[in-house]
This record gives structure tokens, sequence and C-alpha cells, in this order.
């Protein structure tokens, strides 16, 4: 039985191997070499690219990254809740209001930010109404801004959220918060001492399964934040693109991995799971 | 409390899916802009007129179709090889290539090819991209294999080994019978993850490999056009097929 199995390992080991360890190592080669004339890179060695990342121009960029991440989490967090706890309470309909979470999260990510665009643009929707209604004359600047990015961020990944703490929460006896009820706690008690407790697990997968996507996102500042909303992945993308300096930009995927790594280590382990 | 939380969930449902839903009721407005003034196809006509979008249609089609074929296959048997066995390392592996930043992924892909092409004399183009979309429809492949294979009940192994079948026979007509509405559900969910991903593949891709989600993300960044309305909308209503049949599969 092993023989087959460890062939049957094989072909899927090589890819994991040479397609993702692999690239990765050489990521963190590139990183500490010097930026060539044209597009060459290569000796010396150097901790040079690292050191400019602390320049403030890229400490900001840090900065709102994280700010934008950590928002994100916590609005996915609030909003996935109470959402969390319907459907982990809808007995038969279970199932049909989870896959109402799931499908628009397995739809196209492009087409869901450009969805917003549509939306939020000047001459859009929302301007539409608001005016229609004589609430505003002119149009808002909805879009372009880092209100837009922090709402797409949110609507991008709030099925994250809502999957773990849905996991959590089906797990939990509702016998205990009856209890809890009969014993005099108020609702809202029974939520901070009961529920929230018991549904912590879920609650630190769904936010380490946020704020990572969230931290290294592209799309969203790109097309939702122009030009004015950066974030990393901005940046990233910039350098090993328009910028041509690939070191610099391998430095600053590497520094967003060992963050990346930190936080699975932390907190969700093999939660990854979860969300299938 | 109970009518609350299910009012709150309406509201919670209408903020996920109206977005789209709105999208796609103004991919067929005649107006190009935000007013209603009648139905009309003409945008979807532009659409399937337009030589772009038909290019990239079918380049991501064709990177779709085969990227899904190598990881399903590949993933597949990786399921099964992992199977009852420990190997921490490369299951941490995988659960990290599923959680690392697209960005992180396409930038190191790129890195390792151009690292590559220094000693064949290769470049960019479907090839790069069918590869990159491998290593990144690989994890979802082996999750949901895996998924089912903890349903199978190993007895029948010993049962196939007792009445004389080989390894080999045991893996293709026990289990992988058993496997195959799984795998056909991870094969959908790969095609779908291949298809519309943008970051990494424009990082990977050539010019003669310009996909659909890359002719969209050019166009939507000129500003939002009634003919990327009506494309978005095809793509949401397919894609949303292929994931409902993939759920169904994976219930049974």
């Amino acid at each position: 039985m092993n023989r087959v199995r460890a062939i049957a390992l094989t072909p899927g080991a090589a890819v994991i191997v040479v397609l993702f360890l692999i690239p990765l190592a050489i990521t963190c080669a590139y990183s500490a070499l010097t930026r060539g004339a044209y597009f060459g890179l290569g000796p010396p060695w150097t901790a040079d690219n690292y050191r400019r990342l602390a320049d403030p121009l890229y400490g900001m960029v840090f900065l709102r990254s994280f700010a934008l991440a950590a928002a994100s989490t916590a609005i996915c967090c609030l909003l996935g809740f109470p959402l969390a706890v319907f459907i982990a309470r809808s007995g038969r309909r279970k199932n049909l209001y989870l896959h109402l979470v799931i499908l628009p999260f397995w739809t196209s990510q492009l087409v869901r930010i450009y969805a917003w665009m549509f939306l939020l643009r000047e001459t859009g929707l929302a301007n539409g109404i608001l005016q229609a209604l004589g609430i505003i004359r002119a149009p808002l600047p909805l879009l372009y801004n880092d209100g837009a990015v922090l709402l797409g961020l949110v609507y991008a990944h709030l099925p994250f959220m809502v999957l773990p703490l849905y996991a959590a929460l089906e797990r939990l006896d509702p016998n205990l918060l009856e209890a809890s009820a009969d014993l005099g706690a108020r609702p809202w008690t029974t939520l901070s001492r009961v529920m929230l407790p018991l549904a912590a697990p879920g609650i630190r997968a769904g936010a380490v399964l946020v704020f990572v996507p969230c931290l290294g996102a592209f799309l969203v500042p790109d097309l939702l934040g122009g030009g004015k909303s950066i974030m990393i992945g901005t940046v990233i993308q910039n350098q090993f693109t328009t910028a041509r300096d690939w070191p610099f930009g391998a430095a600053m995927s590497l520094v967003v991995m060992v963050i990346v790594l930190v936080l699975l280590w932390v907190g969700a382990g093999r939660r990854g799971e979860d969300l299938l | 409390m109970k009518r609350a939380l299910a009012l709150y969930a309406v509201a919670a449902y209408a903020f996920l899916h109206a977005p789209l839903l709105i999208l796609a009721a103004f991919s067929f407005n005649r107006s190009r802009y935000t007013v209603w003034t009648g139905f009309s196809l003409d945008w979807y006509r532009a659409a399937f007129r337009d030589h772009q979008l038909r290019e990239g249609a079918w380049n991501s089609i064709l990177i779709a179709v085969t990227a899904t074929t190598i990881s399903t296959a590949v993933g597949a048997l990786f399921a099964y090889g992992l199977w009852k066995r420990r190997s921490r390392w490369l299951s941490a592996s995988l659960y990290l290539s599923l959680i690392t930043p697209e960005i992180v992924t396409g930038v190191s892909l790129l890195a390792f090819y151009q690292w590559i092409f220094q000693f064949w004399r290769l470049h960019l183009g479907m090839c790069t991209v069918v590869f990159a979309h491998v290593s990144f429809c690989i994890a979802y492949v082996v999750l949901v294999v895996a998924a089912r294979l903890r349903g199978f009940d190993p007895g029948l192994e010993d049962a196939a080994l007792d009445l004389g079948a080989t390894e080999w026979g045991i893996f293709w007509h026990v289990v992988l019978p058993y496997l195959k509405p799984g795998i056909l559900a991870a094969a959908l969910l790969a095609f779908t993850v291949s298809i519309d991903d943008y970051v990494i593949t424009s990082l990977v891709a050539g010019v003669d490999s310009q996909t659909l989600p890359m002719v969209i993300y050019a166009m939507a960044r000129r500003g939002v056009n009634p003919v990327v309305n009506a494309v978005s909308s095809v793509i949401v209503f397919g894609l949303g097929a292929m994931i409902l049949i993939s759920e169904r599969l994976r219930a049974s």
C-alpha cells in the first residue's frame, strides 16, 4: 500500500517544492542582491534593501496597510458575528444560507471590485440616488480614497470571517445559552461571558484569514483607491513592474511573508481547513 | 431578538449580493449612464465583437482547462498519498501556499522564472502562466479531495487486499470510483480559481498570453464601461453556476 501512496505523493510534492518553496528561496536571495544598471541584478550582497524599508515613506505605507487590514478585520468580525449566529441557528436552511455567503466569494474577485467602482463613481448609482433624494447637490467623491478601500476590503473578505465563526458557533451547545439565561444572566452577559469565549477559536481563525489577505491586497487598493490609497501590495507590484527594482520588491515581499508566518503561528494554526 | 437577527441577515445578504445584481441589471440598460432608459442587448453584442475580449477569453479558457487538468490529477494523487500519513512539512507548505498573499506568490514566481531564463532561452507566455496556475490550484484540489477521503472506509481497502487485488488495482477500482464526485468538484473549483486570477497571472504573463481578467482590468482601469458590465455579468453567472454544481457534488 505504501509504495503506491509514495508514488502518488511525488508529483504533488514536486509542484510544491519547485513552484512554491524554491521561488520563495529565490526571492530571499534576490532581496539581498544589488540592482544593476538596466534590469540586471547581482552581487555585492547587501542589506541595503531592508534598510530602505525604514524610510518614512515606506513606513507610512506599512502603517496604512496595517491600519486598513486591522480595521477591515474588526469590521468583518462585527458584521460577520451576527450573520454567523443567524446561520448557525437556522436549522434545516443552514446549508442554503451558508452557500449564499460562499457564492459571491468564489465568483470573480475582479468583477466584485469592479461592481463597487460602478456603484461609487461620480455618476454612479449611489451618487444618483443621493442626488435624486435631494440629500446632496453635487456628487460626492466616493471613489479613490481610504474609505472606498476599506469598504472593498470588508466586502471581499467578509466570507473568510463568517465561515470559521459559523464553524465555531455550530459546535456550541444551545443548552449552555439557556442555562445562562435560566441562571439570570442578561442577554448581553450571556453573549460576553458564554458565547464569545466559546467562539474565540473561530474569531482567531477568521481574524487571520481576513487580516493576511487584506495586508497583501493589490486589486482593492489599486482599483478603488486609485493612486491615493497605496498599500504594501501596490508598492511590491510596482517594484516588479514599472519601477524595476526587484531586490527592493523582494525584500518587501519577504517582510510581508514573515508577518504572515508569525500571524499563522500565533493565530489560526491549521484552521485553513474550515474555509472549505 | 430572533426577528432582529433575521432582519440583520437580510441586510447582510443584500450587502453581499446587491452590487453584483445591480451590475447585472444595468448591463441590459440601453444608455451607457446609470439611468435606466430601456432594455437592450447591445453591450453584450459589443462585448462579443471585441477582439481583445475574445482573444482574452480564449486564452483564459485554454489556460484554465490545462491548469485544471494537471492540478486535479496531481492534487488528487497527492491527497491520496498524504492520507493516513503524517507529513507535517508537506501539509504545512500546502496551507502556507493557500494563505500567502497573491502578490507575494506572483512576484516570487516571476523571480523564479527570470532565474531559470538565465539557463534556458525561454520567455514569459502561456507556459509560465499555466505552471503558475497549477501551483495555486493544487492546494484547493487537495483540500476538497482530502475531505472526501475522510469519509472512506479503510475496511474496503483491506477487503480488496484479502480478495487478491494489487495495490494499484485497489487505487484504480476501489478508491478512485469513491473519490470521483470529490475529484469532479475539485476540478470545477480549480477551474473557477484559475479563470478568475488576475494578480499572479498579470505578473507572469507574456504578450501572447493576455487573459480575460487582464483585458477586463485594463478596461476597468480606464473607468466604468458598459461592455465590462456585460462581460462581468456573464462571468458572475457562469462561475456561479459552476460553483453550485461543485457544491452539489461535494454534498453528495
